[in-house]
């Protein structure tokens, strides 16, 4: 169908735009460009974050080069030595302790809101659990000062230091917080993100799967975890995001988990630090250019680190849904 | 097996029923006329209360709004619109990057472009929340966009309604109650923040003074005294923490159970 009436005022180089049913009007146009150009402010906002974070921490680099990520020293007030390797390891253990306790938690609440639960219970506790993620870090924080550390204080932690403490993990003095505690909080703080995810990529395996698994004579649990094995790539992205989400979170872990900076603590009951917290408590203390560079440089490693692990959640979220909603059409 | 099932249910909702039952029972005690109406108390002095806390929220809070709300919705209006265009799927994949963000980064960010221009201020903690919010926003007005059913669409077109106009028309207020869902969902999220605001706005103990002023913050007082020896400080703590808790979780509860609603 040919538009006979070609007005004058466009060029070839929109011959596609006119390639239409409609006569364009300069209204779509300027429309499709504004939206176009609001959109894109999320790769301009981005591409800023990366450049405002290289420029603000240049001469932390130039003095520390990549002695700062394997430097065990931060001293600002006597030598100015910065380094972060006690940092990424604090952060990355953490977060490791928060993966081993969530993620069976939120597989199990994956699976009874998809397998085992009946409609409108699922939906009361979808909400709960929704409710876990709308509370603020700083009330997570508050309350693990306040309740979680003397239950674990009081309760827990000479229980497991009296049954477990020939192992060098569990056999230093218990102050309450620590890295062990910050490990729980933010267990539960992820538990939201991952069983969402989890429920979602449950809920999207065919029935053909489960009935299959039922028809050769399995039972509940059975075919449960063949559903939970059609989706493990949709799981293992829930847990890199999970991952994610725990590395980042600053408030709550910086309450609860001592801020002690050493490159190793003494057991799982002692202090350490990460680098979301480290930035929290000094930025607005740093005295000096030097300073406030090697947090920001800090804010830089972190950004990296992040930004691998989301990209990789996502481009694993997006493949393995469109593979199992594309199976499914068949 | 199901036992496990379920153990893992109440393993999780075990501390949520503790965080919501403490902050309750905790803050009901310091919740009085004077906590509602005097600003924060200095050091050593009793009494005291959050008004400048909630003033300076609402204000950060609804600047950010101001900024986050109409870039969120008209990015969001582009994704869903020109959903097929190559661009979209790349403006899409960055938008979910964006809002797994530490939002500490997002606080260096706002401190290094408008806190070394203009000093610890509003307008920097507000641009640090809209950064935050954006992604949110975005992201439930596409998918609040593509609910409206194509027939609405086509038949605006048909009417000879060129194509703006019907998204700005036609689908935008189809789509409003999901809009509105998500952007309240996303200004409750940024009421709560604490970390950007920790390193724009600093802490402030007066009432707000103007944009290029900091201003108390609730989410971050709760910080400041959580951490503090100071007895009065520690029940204002809870006490900001139950406001926050009832408008935060409130928001959430109603706009949650409002979307249920409407899918069988």
């Amino acid at each position: 169908m040919k538009n006979f009436r070609k007005p004058a005022f466009f060029s070839n180089f929109k011959s596609k735009i006119i390639r239409n049913f409609r006569k364009p009007s300069t209204g779509d146009d300027a429309f499709k460009l504004l939206t176009a150009g609001f959109a894109s402010s999320i790769f301009i906002l981005l591409g800023l974050m990366v450049y405002e974070l290289v420029r603000g921490s240049e001469l932390s680099i130039q003095r520390f080069g990549i002695g700062f990520l394997t430097g065990t020293k931060w001293d600002p007030a006597i030598s100015q030595v910065f380094g972060v390797l006690p940092l990424i390891l604090g952060t990355l253990v953490t977060s490791a302790i928060a993966l081993l306790i969530g993620v069976p938690i939120s597989l199990g609440i994956g699976l009874a809101l998809s397998e085992y639960a009946p409609r409108r219970f699922g939906f009361v506790i979808s909400f709960l659990v929704e409710l876990l993620a709308a509370i603020p870090s700083v009330i997570y924080g508050l309350w693990g000062i306040f309740t979680l550390i003397p239950f674990l204080r009081n309760g827990v932690y000479p229980g497991l230091h009296t049954a477990l403490g020939f192992v060098p993990l569990f056999s230093g003095p218990i102050y309450g917080g620590g890295v062990l505690t910050g490990g729980i909080i933010l267990a539960i703080m992820i538990i939201p993100t991952v069983s969402a995810i989890s429920r979602d990529v449950f809920s999207a395996v065919p029935n053909a799967q489960r009935e299959a698994a039922i028809s050769l004579g399995a039972t509940k649990w059975e075919t449960a975890k063949t559903v939970v094995s059609y989706a493990r790539a949709g799981v293992i992205s829930a847990v890199i995001l999970g991952l994610g989400r725990a590395i980042g979170e600053t408030m709550a872990v910086t309450m609860v988990i001592g801020n002690k900076f050493q490159v190793l603590p003494a057991s799982l009951f002692d202090g350490w630090y990460t680098m979301a917290a480290i930035i929290a408590n000094e930025f607005t203390e740093a005295t000096y250019d030097l300073y406030v560079n090697a947090l920001v440089e800090v804010g830089l490693v972190l950004f990296f680190i992040a930004l691998i692990i989301n990209v990789l959640a996502r481009l694993i979220v997006w493949r393995s849904l469109r593979l199992v909603r594309g199976i499914a059409k068949e | 097996m199901l036992v496990l099932v379920y153990l893992a249910l109440i393993v999780a909702l075990i501390p949520l029923f503790s965080i919501l039952g403490e902050v309750v029972l905790k803050g009901a005690n310091s919740i009085n006329f004077n906590f509602l109406t005097q600003p924060t108390p200095t050091v050593g002095e009793t009494g005291g209360g959050v008004a400048n806390a909630v003033q300076g929220t609402l204000i950060t809070v609804g600047l950010a709004s101001f900024i986050g709300i109409p870039l969120g919705l008209l990015s969001g209006i582009f994704l869903s619109e020109y959903g097929e265009a190559r661009i979209s799927s790349v403006v899409r994949f960055f938008n979910d990057v964006l809002s797994g963000f530490p939002s500490i980064l997002v606080g260096i960010f706002a401190y290094a472009l408008i806190v070394t221009v203009i000093g610890f201020s509003v307008t920097a903690a507000a641009f640090s929340l809209a950064i935050i919010m954006l992604p949110i926003v975005t992201r439930t007005t596409e998918e609040a966009l593509k609910l409206v059913p194509a027939t609405l669409r086509e038949a605006a077109i048909a009417l000879g309604i060129p194509r703006w106009k019907t998204t700005v028309y036609v689908a935008l207020s189809g789509a409003k109650r999901g809009i509105a869902t998500g952007t309240l969902l996303a200004v409750a999220r940024i009421a709560g923040e604490s970390a950007p605001v920790l390193i724009t706005v600093g802490y402030w103990r007066w009432w707000f003074a103007g944009l290029n002023q900091p201003a108390a913050n609730l989410a971050l007082n709760i910080y400041i005294f959580a951490i503090s020896p100071f007895e009065n400080w520690i029940a204002l703590a809870w006490g900001s923490a139950l406001v926050l808790v009832i408008i935060i979780v409130g928001i959430n509860a109603v706009v949650r159970v409002l979307t249920r609603e409407k899918y069988p």
